[in-house]
């Protein structure tokens, strides 16, 4: 018998509408999932209590019967919000988020907390403070970052779907290694208020979930204007309608630049496989360069470390989070940040603080700002082309913990299909298009701005051509 | 390349305290990622101008009437020290500086 846990929300909704299933028994097998396995895949900073998860089922509302796991950068009043970071480890959230103020308004029923790199900053979850998340697909293997709990949570079924935030690739990248789908929406679309900053021009809030239909669900709930975020834009809410999946004579350009050496040998024969699945569904794909997006890589990590550094100065121990000791203000504030923060996050405050101080700022933070303008035009003329882009989402498949943490500008250079998207402000989303000894690989496809309806039609109609998103994964042969 | 004297500088604009093992690790991965960066000098963008934000909004103000907020209380809910409805830390003055 098919578990409750490893169907989708629509599903889901679908047999609670027609009393074929308890909302009890759909909280339940969550429940149960979680107790079976996350002492071994370690998604959760924080879960709630059995009790509190099933009393907060409402009979007339469905959707607090599709448990929801949030990233733990999210603010959710009266919950712990750590980031991953031992400087916040002590923090409870006074108010909620936007996106969770919407949520609860709808009567979803939060989980949890999910694991993240330390305030987001990392490709693979090993960053955060407390204990790294393992892919459910390999125990041995990362789940991608930094929204890695979030994407195995939905994987292994702790949860039906999930909140994930993605400044360079922090939801595509941990939704590619753990075979689900995960949408960065247009900037300014999703409220970013209550969301821990990192990088405030890049940063957007996204659903991570089983399948497509589930995705631009999840998507309908979150986006749409919000007076608290001054960066949020002065529009309707994207309003669902189930996909179609027409793509019939649709235009496709393949991102000549992001299928490099660079790309492992097998990732690149799921998308050979990608791009023949569309063909026969009568779309029309042809290779396009954009010649500035191989700058993307050194452009985002002066950026987004410059944006960090002034971000994260607000962690001086004086308001919130851990205070160490010193005999003055100052001493204190050097010993709190040097003992709260963990490598990584110190590394990018160092690179962010340089880039911006006297001398350099004009050497590196300008000109890469000009840069962003360049792989930004670049997109926008390839839209005057293309309905669509594609790539890989990640130019190699899940690795092992440990495999690449030593080295940072090599998982830096790993961000290079996801991280051009954030700095267009445009949207994309990944889906799975393939495994390789049973590891998943994703498929990006990206848009111009606010196409997220036509990404869901494109993703859907090759959705319908496969069966990648129906596998889940199976822990310890069971 | 970075020196130490460098590294120290940042550290010290950024509010870190960092020991000596953490500052020759930084030193040397700073140098690998600046290095890197340095790539972006293979184009002339002299005439190119910088894009600070994605969108086409700027000087973003709400109407000036008071909206419903924290409380004192919660407000100081998290303080890792305060005193009647102050944050409170250590003295400013008389330390190294």
């Amino acid at each position: 018998m098919t578990n409750l846990a490893d169907l989708t929300a629509h599903e889901l909704l679908g047999l609670i509408s027609r009393k074929e299933v308890s909302p009890v028994d759909i909280v339940n097998s969550c429940i149960n999932r979680i107790e079976m396995y996350e002492s071994q895949v370690k998604a959760f900073l924080n879960i709630r209590d059995a009790e509190t998860i099933i009393n907060s089922i409402r009979e007339d509302e469905p959707y607090s019967a599709i448990p929801i796991a949030i990233k733990d950068n999210m603010l959710v009043k009266g919950q712990p919000a750590t980031c991953a970071s031992k400087i916040l480890s002590n923090f409870i959230a006074p108010y909620n988020a936007t996106v969770i103020k919407k949520l609860i308004q709808n009567s979803f029923n939060i989980i949890g907390k999910t694991n993240l790199d330390e305030f987001a900053m990392g490709s693979s979850t090993e960053n955060s403070a407390f204990y790294p998340t393992r892919n459910p697909w390999d125990l041995e293997r990362v789940p991608g970052g930094s929204s890695g709990g979030s994407a195995a949570s939905v994987a292994i079924g702790f949860s039906i779907w999930s909140l994930g935030s993605d400044t360079g690739g922090s939801i595509r990248q941990p939704a590619s290694f753990c075979g689900v789908v995960g949408l960065k929406p247009t900037y300014g679309t999703v409220s970013r208020y209550g969301l821990v900053a990192f990088a405030s021009s890049l940063d957007q809030i996204g659903p991570i979930t089983k399948d497509v239909t589930d995705c631009a669900l999840l998507y309908s709930f979150i986006s749409g204007y919000d007076p608290n975020d001054s960066t949020s834009l002065n529009m309707p809410p994207y309003k669902f309608s189930p996909p179609k999946g027409d793509i019939k004579g649709l235009k496709i350009g393949l991102v000549k630049e992001l299928m490099g050496e660079g790309v492992d040998p097998s990732v690149r024969a799921c998308m050979d496989n990608s791009i023949k699945i569309f063909e026969d569904s009568g779309a029309i794909v042809e290779e396009v360069s954009l010649p500035h997006i191989e700058y993307s890589v050194p452009t985002y990590y002066i950026l987004a470390t410059a944006e960090a550094s002034s971000n994260l100065a607000r962690f001086d121990g004086v308001r919130y989070g851990l205070r160490a000791n010193g005999k003055t203000a100052e001493e204190m504030m050097f010993n709190t940040r040097g003992e709260g923060f963990g490598p990584e996050v110190k590394r990018r405050i160092m690179l962010g603080t340089y880039v911006l101080s006297a001398g350099y700022y004009e050497a590196f933070y300008l000109k890469a700002l000009k840069f962003r303008n360049l792989i930004a035009d670049d997109f926008k003329k390839a839209f005057e082309r293309f309905d669509v882009l594609i790539s890989p989402t990640s130019p190699i498949l899940p690795f092992k913990l440990g495999e690449k943490i030593s080295n940072p500008l090599e998982m830096y250079l790993s961000d290079i299909c996801t991280i051009p998207v954030n700095l267009a402000g445009i949207p994309a989303i990944s889906i799975p298009c393939g495994f390789i000894n049973n590891l998943p690989v994703g498929l990006q496809i990206m848009g111009p701005t606010f196409s997220e309806s036509k990404l869901f039609e494109v993703s859907y109609g090759f959705e319908q051509a496969t069966s990648f998103h129906k596998k889940r994964p199976q822990i310890g042969g069971s | 390349m970075l020196s130490i004297e460098e590294v120290i500088h940042i550290e010290r604009l950024a509010r870190l305290r960092l020991t000596d093992d953490e500052r020759e690790m930084y030193r040397k991965q700073l140098n690998d990622v600046l290095n890197y960066a340095a790539r972006l000098d293979e184009i002339d963008t002299t005439s190119v101008p910088p894009m600070y934000h994605v969108l086409p909004v700027s000087n973003v103000l709400r109407e000036d009437i008071p909206q419903e907020n924290l409380t004192q209380e919660e407000a100081l809910s998290n303080a890792p020290s305060e005193d009647g409805g102050f944050f409170v830390i250590p003295p400013i003055l008389g330390g190294e500086g």
